[in-house]
């Protein structure tokens, strides 16, 4: 029987991973893909407390958190085309112009 | 049966012509070749004085709107003001740094629009999801307008930190808002401020209000949350830069203040604690960092830091002194920061090439004008009277040392000491050094030198006269407590 800890541990697990993935990969668009498995894990946290409390409240949120996100990672996107056509290479280390 | 949920425009109506400018220009641009940067200015800086006229009935009104997703309060009223001077002195100074970098974008004044319409939702919004949207809105809006510069690498590669780094803030976010949501059941701050009140206060709870607080802590740039300013504001368009300082941060702080003195009472104790140390973590980075810079963009990001730090210790003194302290604050600061970016733009010249403390030298010869601008500016951002700067700092402090925050504001003292080094060698630089070689004078175009004396002008009234505007940040925080 799943029960509401069982997604609450899995959208936990999800975040963690998002969150380490932001930090150590090194390809923006793996970054940016870690940054959609984070919001996704928020999602299934939504759904499962939505679930639990019988609210729809937490299941609107989640249509609207997916709309963003969509709308974030197409420009982040852009922005990975950009530097591409300037670099050669979307890799994190390539933002290195700026440095204190 | 659904019912309808009862349309009460006026407190979104600033905002719609904000959005309504925006889609003129839109439009607009498309069918103009010449000219199309004055026009788009135009028709922002109408919308702008039109939103600024609706803004007004939100001054007497105390009432929520769209099923209480939307406060209507005085507290929207000041900040919409704040927000809207930063859109329009940001437009305004915006044209002359277009043209000179020959990019011909009627988007960016679209753009512009859009996020001070997203800040002004982030600003009135009184349900969690309604602040997320407005954050967003502008996050977004604010992500392209930072890589708008089309030959830069320096630009697109601020805009990419800023996304990574902004998008994870609001993950944050978000992930403490879906705590919040399954300790109270529901993510309105009326809502959760009365499940907090009835009931204990739980550890899920606890964890979401420490996410939030750090999603908030990202988008105000507190140290160590920090991180990705410097770049960020060095990369950006220089006119952009002197918004994001002052818009979002307006805008963020303002939600900030909302959620956690509305919602999130009941930990006051808790949140306090963490602010303080953050608090005293960003005045001393701030400052000690802003010291050894050499780039002014780049000190000033530092310089934007630090004044986190000071508008924090508004937010712990808390009650009706420390947050009018805080709305004070951040109209002192909008004049005061555009103003002094706004010069940076003006200097700095075609493709931002003369952005570096050293070619400042001189400017009180060239230039006699924009160096005493320039001066007063960087009293405002020390704190030195009569400007608005200092009445800033002492309202914030002394509400600070009535709640017994001695140390924090010793501190606060001392830090702002340290800030009076750096601030002072710009105007070192621009009356006692003289350069190699001279370049030409700056010539102000009509609307560069309007958004200038504006701001001027701002900072020496408000620092003044700051009677009336206290007493309208008095009257702005009511609907809060």
């Amino acid at each position: 029987m799943l029960t509401l800890d069982h997604y609450l541990v899995l959208s936990a697990i999800l975040f963690f991973l998002g969150a380490v993935g932001v930090m150590v990969r090194a390809q923006i668009i793996v970054v940016l893909m870690c940054l959609e498995l984070m919001l996704n894990a928020v999602n299934l946290a939504f759904v499962a407390f939505a679930r639990h409390l019988g609210s729809v409240e937490g299941q609107v949120i989640v249509l609207f958190v997916m709309v963003v996100a969509a709308a974030e990672v197409a420009v982040g996107l852009a922005i990975a085309v950009a530097i591409f056509r300037q670099k050669g290479a979307v890799g994190i280390d390539d933002l290195r112009v700026m440095k204190w | 049966m659904i019912s309808l949920p009862e349309l009460t425009f006026v407190g979104i109506l600033p905002a719609l012509l904000l959005c309504a400018a925006g889609v003129v220009i839109l439009v607009v641009g498309w069918f103009l070749r010449r000219g199309v940067l004055v026009v788009s200015c135009a028709v922002g800086i109408v919308g702008i004085a039109a939103a600024l006229i609706a803004n007004n009935p939100l001054r007497f009104a105390n009432d929520s709107a769209f099923s209480n997703m939307l406060a209507v309060d005085a507290y929207s009223w000041f900040l919409n003001i704040v927000i809207l001077i930063a859109a329009g002195l940001t437009i305004l100074m915006s044209v002359r740094y277009l043209e000179d970098e020959g990019i011909a974008m009627y988007e960016y004044f679209v753009l512009v629009l859009f996020a001070a319409a997203g800040m002004m939702f982030m600003v009135g919004g009184d349900h969690i999801l309604m602040i997320y949207i407005g954050l967003e809105t502008l996050s977004i809006s604010i992500y392209i307008l930072a890589g708008g510069l089309p030959e830069s690498v320096k630009s697109k590669e601020a805009a990419m930190k800023y996304l990574i780094l902004g998008g994870f803030a609001s993950g944050m976010f978000l992930y403490g808002a879906a705590l919040l949501f399954g300790a109270a059941g529901t993510l309105s701050l009326t809502g959760l401020a009365k499940h907090f009140q009835a009931g204990q206060v739980g550890l899920l709870a606890k964890a979401g209000m420490g996410l939030i607080l750090v999603g908030f802590c990202f988008k105000v740039s507190a140290v160590p949350f920090h991180m990705w300013t410097p770049d960020v504001y060095d990369g950006a368009p220089t006119p952009l830069t002197a918004f994001m300082s002052v818009g979002v941060k307006a805008a963020a702080f303002a939600a900030f203040v909302r959620v956690f003195f509305e919602a999130l009472t009941q930990f006051q104790v808790d949140w306090t604690q963490i602010l303080w140390a953050l608090a005293v973590l960003t005045m001393i980075l701030g400052n000690v960092a802003a010291v050894v810079q050499e780039n002014i963009k780049r000190m000033l990001a530092y310089s934007s830091i630090a004044h986190a730090g000071y508008i924090l210790i508004g937010m712990i003194a808390g009650g009706k002194a420390g947050i009018s302290g805080v709305l004070y604050y951040l109209l002192a600061y909008t004049f005061t920061n555009l103003g002094a970016f706004g010069i940076v733009a003006l200097v700095g010249r075609k493709g931002e090439a003369r952005i570096m403390l050293k070619d400042y030298r001189g400017l009180g010869n060239s230039n006699p004008l924009l160096a005493v601008a320039m001066s007063i500016f960087m009293f405002s951002l020390a704190g030195i009277p009569p400007t608005a700067g200092f009445i800033g700092k002492f309202t914030i402090f002394s509400a600070a040392l009535a709640q017994g925050y001695i140390w924090l504001v010793i501190i606060a003292v001392l830090t702002s000491i340290v800030s009076v080094f750096y601030y002072f060698r710009v105007i070192m630089k621009m009356y006692m050094e003289t350069p190699e070689t001279q370049p030409a004078a700056l010539q102000l175009s009509p609307a560069t030198a309007a958004a200038l004396i504006i701001s001027t002008a701002g900072v020496l009234y408000i620092g003044i006269f700051p009677t009336t505007y206290l007493g309208l940040a008095l009257e702005s925080v009511k609907p809060l407590f």
